[in-house]
């Protein structure tokens, strides 16, 4: 056999894989929560490996600040500088909204290759994938709301309730957003391929986003037009980022906005754990 | 009698129309390679994911490692490990961070993870490349990793599809030696592949599957009993003489087959004295020739031989495993 001066020359060694082999005991099954933990933190080693996928999705939201905030500022608000009072908490919600579609992205990227035979080859809870990816994903939402609100601040944006207001509806926002993701990673199950995802997630996000309070105050708008905006999940959540952050919360709208993420995760959490254990 | 690690009867999973597995009955005994042999298409895949508890057969039962793999599906996840026929690492992350992620789900704490992967990083050859990311790695070293990343604990039984699919020949000899290795430290391993070779010099035991069912089972040896031979494959320096050669290998070894390529030709031959002889003789009557090779019949020959067709490639495994 020649396989023999091969392996010592470059592959496996025979001495140290005999010893991989053999070393190993089986330790006990992780618990549900270290098992999705283990996924957070995977998650974020994306980030961190694969960070133009955050840029990707920030970089919208900068431009809508700035081209929003100067092109039409003056018109709708008055003054840039009131206009940007006004959008900058629904351009956080926009932000990180947008990145909930890329949850649903990673998880059918992931499906396209080998990597979740593995995982739901493997002894553990099996909803831990999906639940901690999308915990690691808050991460993420985290980081792209802070990029919108630190290039407030620099444009001059100074909210009323400082930073505890602030780190209220950022906190507000991705709760929304973790419920919102569920939806994704259910597109993410269903659809064939990430681009399928992408497009499917961005033709509702955006529309949704657009027909809201994130741009323009609702009570400017034609009637029938207004009460739809009105009742937009996304409206309420940008009236309440906006109470939070000028320092007048308005309890309802923000109990709503919780409502409606939990009402969201309840519906899509089962659907996608469905999916993912049927392959 | 070795107990059977895998016991498998009357398996069916249809996609649509498509019956990609229709009946299969498999027996396989603890602590050997079992070869799963088939073309593209067959439904090879499609029994893996069934027996890996990653698909629910539509009828007939299995037991792996004695646990049924629909109403105990945890406790075969629990013995087993899979490597899929797309490498199944996560090709964003490091080796060592892919490593270190089975350990953490397998159970092993940080500490004890970290040290597994640096461990079988070390073995399998890719220290070096620890802290790259597996989209950069060549084929063979994301097979290796993805072999490292099935034995984190080490299975008692391992799922192996097409493990040498695409890989130059060195890389296949690695993995080749890391399966040897792995089954005499004790595992089980189904490996399914589509390669004569490969079945024939690791496994003790092979089924030939087609069309989703399995049409033949036995040794190696006996498989290619089965088919008759292997042949001797000549080809010629000049073109022209190539009636004298067929003449020659007429004479020493029988009917001799006359190959597209106008210098080659190849003829039955089971055994390696007659076939230097018959080469010799080639040689004796001037004939020059440029190379010759005793093959084993390929798997095209053994499904010729077994089922009147050939190997064609088809669409279904490829829908399965999507």
């Amino acid at each position: 056999m020649s396989t023999i001066e091969t392996r010592t020359a470059t592959g496996a060694d025979e001495a140290a894989v005999r010893k991989a082999i053999a070393s190993t005991a089986r330790p006990p099954r992780p618990t549900a929560a270290s098992a999705a933990l283990t996924f957070a933190w995977r998650g974020m080693l994306k980030v961190k490996h694969v960070p133009e996928q955050l840029l990707d999705v920030t970089i919208t939201p900068v431009m809508f600040v700035l081209m929003f905030t100067y092109l039409f500022g003056g018109a709708i608000a008055g003054s840039t500088g009131a206009y940007l009072d006004y959008i900058l908490p629904g351009i956080l919600v926009m932000s990180v909204l947008f990145t909930t579609v890329y949850s649903g992205v990673a998880l059918n990227t992931d499906l396209t290759k080998g990597v979740v035979d593995r995982f739901r080859s493997l002894p553990i809870w099996r909803a831990a994938p999906l639940l901690g990816s999308l915990l690691g994903d808050t991460v993420r939402y985290v980081l792209g709301g802070t990029v919108i609100i630190v290039l407030g601040v620099v444009l001059g944006y100074r909210p009323g309730a400082g930073v505890p207001g602030v780190l209220a509806a950022l906190a507000l926002v991705v709760v929304f957003a973790f419920g919102l993701s569920w939806v994704f990673t259910t597109l993410g199950l269903l659809l064939r391929s990430p681009n399928a995802v992408m497009n499917a997630g961005f033709m509702g996000i955006f529309p949704l986003t657009f027909l809201s309070s994130v741009f323009v105050d609702p009570d400017t708008l034609p009637n029938g037009l207004e009460d739809f905006v009105n009742a937009n999940p996304i409206s309420i959540l940008a009236s309440a980022s906006r109470g939070l952050m000028e320092g007048n919360p308005d309890m309802g709208d923000i109990l709503i906005v919780l409502g409606t993420a939990a009402a969201i995760a309840a519906v899509f959490m089962p659907i996608t754990t469905r999916l993912y254990r049927r392959g | 009698m070795t107990p059977l690690a895998i016991e498998a009867t009357g398996l069916v999973k249809a996609f649509g129309e498509t019956r990609a597995v229709d009946g299969v009955d498999l027996a396989v005994p603890s602590g050997s390679v079992y070869g799963v042999l088939g073309p593209n298409g067959a439904g090879k895949t499609t029994t893996i994911r069934m027996l890996a508890t990653l698909i629910r057969p539509d009828a007939g039962s299995a037991r792996v490692l004695g646990h049924d793999i629909v109403s105990e599906p945890d406790a075969v996840r629990g013995v087993v490990s899979l490597t899929g026929q797309l490498a199944s690492v996560d090709e964003d992350l490091t080796g060592r961070e892919n490593l270190i992620l089975i350990g953490r789900l397998l159970g092993l704490r940080r500490a004890a993870a970290k040290e597994r992967a640096a461990e079988l990083l070390e073995a399998f050859g890719l220290a070096e490349a620890a802290t790259r990311l597996v989209k950069n790695y060549s084929g063979g070293m994301r097979r290796r990793l993805d072999i490292a990343a099935s034995i984190v604990v080490t299975p008692q039984l391992m799922f192996l599809d097409e493990p040498t699919t695409g890989l130059d020949p060195r890389s296949r000899n690695q993995v080749w030696d890391i399966i040897r290795m792995l089954v005499a430290g004790g595992t089980t391993i189904l490996l399914c592949t589509q390669y004569l070779e490969e079945a024939d010099q690791l496994a003790e035991g092979i089924a030939v599957i087609d069309h989703g069912k399995v049409i033949a089972e036995g040794t190696p040896g006996q498989l290619k009993a089965s088919v008759g031979s292997g042949a001797l494959h000549v080809r010629l320096l000049d073109p022209g003489q190539r009636p004298e050669a067929e003449q020659v290998l007429a004479r020493e070894l029988g009917t001799v087959h006359l190959e597209p390529d106008p210098a080659a030709l190849s003829v039955q031959c089971a055994d390696g004295d007659r076939g230097a002889e018959a080469v010799a003789a080639l040689t004796r009557a001037g004939v020059r020739i440029a190379d010759f090779s005793l093959g084993q019949p390929s798997l095209d020959e053994v499904f010729l031989a077994l089922t009147g067709h050939t190997a064609e490639p088809d669409v279904e495994e490829q829908e399965a495993a999507a």
